[in-house]
């Protein structure tokens, strides 16, 4: 019984929950019990919280018995520690945030809490979500539910491989430069990067405050739209979410693209593109076009210089937002003679290679004599990028891309190297530098591991999104197929 | 291009982070790479390109100056690694005359 109750899709869960057919303190078990089973494989999770989780699943229960439930009550998620919660540790995958303790929860949180969603854990992520295969926590590294050896993205893999192996339904991420989308793509998922203004980021802890965006992840496209409708929209405590009415995004999944206008971009053809993937990409491709989908060949001439331009701007507004870790209001402090000398040691001894790297690399592009000729050129060049979109937008509804160029590298492929690890969010970075919503989803197999299709879109325009996304999954098998350790143990 | 050191040890305490030899030395290899990368977009003409600082039309958001309840002290000051009387405690930065 507990296996078919974490095979449910969100969707499922919330008819047999609703009809009483399920309790949420069921469902809880069975995921808590799949979690007992697999977590000391995977490592998913910084933080389990099953205390919490169960007395919102009892709570979850009550509400449905009085008739009182949502969208999302006594649903199992996962939440990317990078999201504050007043009940759990958030550590950010940092050693300098230790023992922190948030006053008080993201929008995101309090919108899931006000519907009584079951939180079941803090997932894993790179230091303050820098990475690209989880690799870079200081609380250890994810594994991938397909292939133990291999990575599961990053820098939301705890939640990406929580999902895929069925320790919790949905989960949250966040996406700066293609962390909710790579890590779904490598471990076989949907996950949804929504526009730039679309999900209040009160509580999530800032990395690069121009790019940084909520999305979620799940099983099913229906599920992904059903934990954006949640957490979708305008919120007085950020003001860079956007005022707008949020649609019904289930109202979107018609299964019908016939007339469809799909942008394939030439540029999105790059050395180091296995083949096997861009085989499977073609495959996905043609299935569109029999749904009555229409390719059409565009252009989007600068895409090879939007890795070059994020990591100008992406580490530059990092250097600035992580300046507040100083020893002095929360987490780690470490002492010395000055106040310059315990922020050396604080900083020095707190952050993580990759995060000192990247705020070195910030600190540099900002810095006297440098400004002009790195940040204010890569804004420039951004500019470049989202004009490219502007234009292809007006002869496409929508843009199809691989997620990424390969399926999941080896855990330490890539770690000596620190280009050859940004060079996998090739074809994610755009949508960040853009603004645009995009999702990924599964779209088959090379090498025995998840291939993901990627989809971009007109900014607030999920719902077409959604569509496209929701007919392809509905028209191939991927999304039925589950890793062998979910089952097997 | 290659990093000098003293560039290096510059901005190393603009960030204020304190680098072991060994990671100044690591630092000056791996960003000079990095910077090697992304100086490619030195290539394109951007003379009359207006700079991009987020994609959303964003207008100044006001409200009316009235005081709210803000997080509780208490609370807040829960996670500072020292405290006195309601604030923080920082270690001096000016000396006395």
């Amino acid at each position: 019984m507990a296996s078919e109750l974490i095979r449910l899709s969100a969707g499922e869960a919330r008819r047999l929950l609703d009809r009483r057919e399920i309790s949420a303190v069921e469902l809880l078990d069975a995921h808590l019990a799949q979690i007992e089973r697999v977590e000391p494989h995977i490592h998913a999770f910084i933080t389990l919280t099953p205390e919490i989780a169960r007395r919102q699943a009892e709570a979850a229960d009550a509400r449905i018995a009085r008739g009182e439930g949502t969208l999302l009550t006594g649903i199992p998620i996962a939440l990317k520690d990078n999201l504050c919660t007043v009940d759990a540790p958030t550590t950010a995958g940092s050693r300098i945030l230790e023992g922190f303790r948030s006053p008080y929860d993201a929008t995101v949180v309090a919108r899931l809490r006000a519907q009584d969603a079951v939180f079941v854990g803090k997932a894993n992520t790179d230091e303050f979500a820098m990475g690209s295969s989880t690799e870079n926590s200081a609380y250890g590294p994810t594994r991938n539910p397909w292939d133990l050896e291999r990575v599961p993205g990053g820098s939301s893999g705890g939640s990406a491989a929580a999902v895929a192996v069925g320790e919790a339904m949905l989960a949250l991420g966040s996406d700066t430069g293609g962390s909710i989308r790579q890590p779904a793509g490598f471990c076989g998922i949907v996950g949804l990067k929504p526009t730039y203004g679309r999900v209040s980021r009160y509580g999530l802890i800032a990395f690069a405050s121009s790019l940084d965006q909520i999305g979620p992840f799940g099983r099913t496209v229906e599920d992904v739209a059903l934990l954006l409708q949640v957490i979708a929209g305008h919120d007085p405590a950020d003001s860079t979410s956007v005022d707008l009415p949020v649609p019904d995004y289930r109202a979107a999944l018609t299964g019908d693209i016939r007339g469809l206008r799909i942008g394939i971009p030439a540029e999105y053809r790059v050395p180091g593109m296995d083949p096997a993937v861009e085989e499977v990409i073609e495959e996905a491709l043609r299935t569109l076009q029999e749904l009555g989908a229409e390719l059409v060949p565009v252009s989007l001439p600068h895409t090879e210089y939007a890795l070059a331009t994020y990591y100008i701007i992406a580490p530059s507004e990092a250097s600035a937002n992580l300046a507040r870790y100083d020893g002095v209001k929360y987490g780690l402090s470490l002492p010395g003679e000055t106040l310059l000398e315990r922020y050396l040691r604080t900083r020095g001894e707190g952050f993580g290679p990759e995060v000192k790297r990247r705020i070195m690399l910030g600190t540099y592009a900002l810095s006297a004599g440098y400004y002009d000729a790195y940040y204010v050129k890569a804004q420039k060049v951004r500019t470049l990028i989202k004009r490219d979109f502007d234009q292809a937008f007006e002869r496409v509804d929508v843009i199809a891309a691989p997620t990424s160029p390969t399926v999941a590298f080896r855990l330490g492929e890539r770690t000596a190297d620190p280009l050859q690890m940004y060079l996998s969010d090739v074809f994610t970075i755009p949508a960040n530098m853009a603004g645009l919503p995009a999702i990924a989803v599964p779209c088959g197999f090379a090498h025995g591991l998840p291939v993901s299709l990627q989809f971009m879109g007109r900014p607030f325009d999920e719902p077409t999104l959604l569509r496209v996304a929701h007919a392809y999954e509905q028209a191939t098998p991927w999304h039925t197929m589950w890793p062998a350790l979910a089952a097997q143990v | 291009m290659r990093l000098s050191r003293e560039i290096v040890d510059h901005v190393a305490m603009l960030a204020r982070l304190g680098l072991s030899e060994e990671e100044r030395e690591r630092m000056r290899e791996q960003l000079s790479s990095i910077l090697e990368h992304v100086s490619r977009i030195q290539e394109l003409d951007t003379e009359a390109i207006p700079p991009t600082a987020q994609v959303i039309t964003l207008q100044n958001i006001w409200r009316e100056d009235e005081v709210r309840p803000s997080l509780p002290v208490e609370a807040v000051l829960a996670n500072a690694p020292e405290s006195d009387d309601g604030f923080f405690r920082v270690h001096a930065v000016l000396e006395q005359s």
